[in-house]
């Protein structure tokens, strides 16, 4: 009966780890997402709300919450999906130190990007000529198809093998670590499938899809981190990584 | 779990697949023709193929069994990585000597 409702009960988080859920009252309206109505507890209710995001359109990965239970993007979340008769839930993600209120520590998170060699390395320099890249190339489609994650850490909230195990990289940087590993461009995927393939590395994953099934890109880090496997287990057996 | 264990617990899994099959036909097979123990016996004393079919299973066994305890330890219980590791060599331990202590109890003449 939303339609004859004009009120939204909402829980936020409200302080650091010891903190407490607070409730408020928020006006309902039209295509309303979940980052309006914390935007609106903010201006309206509590100037001192710490919360986290900066595109509004799906693009840059930082509203990323707790709603209802389930990590999402808040920005492209409505109201009207997730609402349960009009109540909402609103925490910081999970499995991430929390600074205050809604906005986790995400250092964790891109400190293993870094772990998992995230970063590209380039064989050529400006002055070299552009090199061609075929996008119908087995290794490129492999790398197109994991390309779009915008950092959310949606898939590291959702993860259960990250709650366990406080040394495993989480889907978002081996999700990573394959597109560049299918980037023929790239020269440190030695050091690359070395650092996966190590304790807390692609082998600790259980493949069982919550990363997937979270990720508001619909991108599929358990099928790139059973890449990462297959990959690391022949360099392995060839002998061109160490482990 | 890295690669040399990945590597380990899936090759162990692969040799297991058909010995498993295989030890269960074994066991319908013994009861369908109600062989006794001496009847079991008789077959197994000094068989070389016996011996080399349940030693590379028990061996198997007891490779790939700590490796899945170890991660259920780190994962689930309180224990360090080093202590997890050492509990899981320990049951491999364990396994390989009850397991081959059976061989020899079915296969030495
Ligand atoms: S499939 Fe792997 S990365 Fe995805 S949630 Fe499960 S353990 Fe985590
Ligand atoms: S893989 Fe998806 S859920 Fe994970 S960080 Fe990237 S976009 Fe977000
Ligand atoms: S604010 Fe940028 S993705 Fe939500």
């Amino acid at each position: 009966m939303s339609n004859v409702r004009s009120q939204l009960t909402v829980s936020l988080w409200r302080g650091g780890e010891d903190g407490r859920y607070q409730s408020y009252q928020v006006p309902l309206r039209e295509n309303q997402t979940v980052l309006d109505v914390v935007t609106w507890v903010q201006r309206n209710l509590e100037p001192s709300l710490a919360y986290r995001f900066a595109c509004r359109v799906g693009m840059c990965g930082s509203c990323a919450m707790t709603v209802n239970g389930r990590p999402r993007w808040t920005c492209r979340t409505h109201v009207s999906r997730v609402a349960d008769d009009g109540r909402l839930e609103i925490g910081p993600l999970e499995n991430l130190p929390l600074i205050k209120d809604l906005a986790a520590d995400m250092r964790p998170f891109f400190e293993k990007w870094q772990q998992a060699k995230g970063a590209f390395a380039p064989s050529k320099t400006r002055h070299d000529p552009i090199e061609t890249i075929r996008p119908d190339s087995p290794a490129r489609r492999a790398a197109d198809a994991a390309i779009e994650c915008i950092n959310c850490g949606v898939c590291y909230a959702a993860c259960d093998v990250v709650r366990w195990n406080e040394d495993y990289l989480g889907p978002a940087a081996l999700n990573r670590a394959w597109t560049l590993v299918n980037d023929v461009r790239d020269t440190a995927n030695v050091r690359r499938l070395e650092a996966v393939a190590a304790s807390g590395g692609c082998h600790a994953c259980h493949s069982h899809q919550p990363c997937q099934e979270h990720c508001p890109l619909s991108l599929n880090p358990t099928a790139s981190i059973a890449g990462l496997k297959r990959r690391t287990a022949l360099s392995f057996l060839k002998g061109e990584i160490e482990a | 779990m890295n690669v040399r264990l990945y590597l380990a617990q899936r090759l162990t899994a692969a040799v297991m697949v058909p010995l498993v099959g295989l030890h269960l036909a074994v066991i319908v097979y013994a009861t369908r023709h109600e062989l006794s123990a001496a009847d079991v016996l008789a077959r197994t004393r000094g068989s070389i193929a016996w011996a080399l079919f349940y030693g590379i299973f028990v061996l198997a066994a007891a490779i790939h069994a700590p490796i899945g305890i170890r991660t259920v330890l780190t994962e689930w219980s309180p224990l360090k990585r080093r202590s997890a590791d050492g509990v899981a060599i320990g049951i491999g331990l364990l396994l390989l000597v009850l397991g081959l202590r059976a061989v020899a109890a079915v296969v030495l003449p």
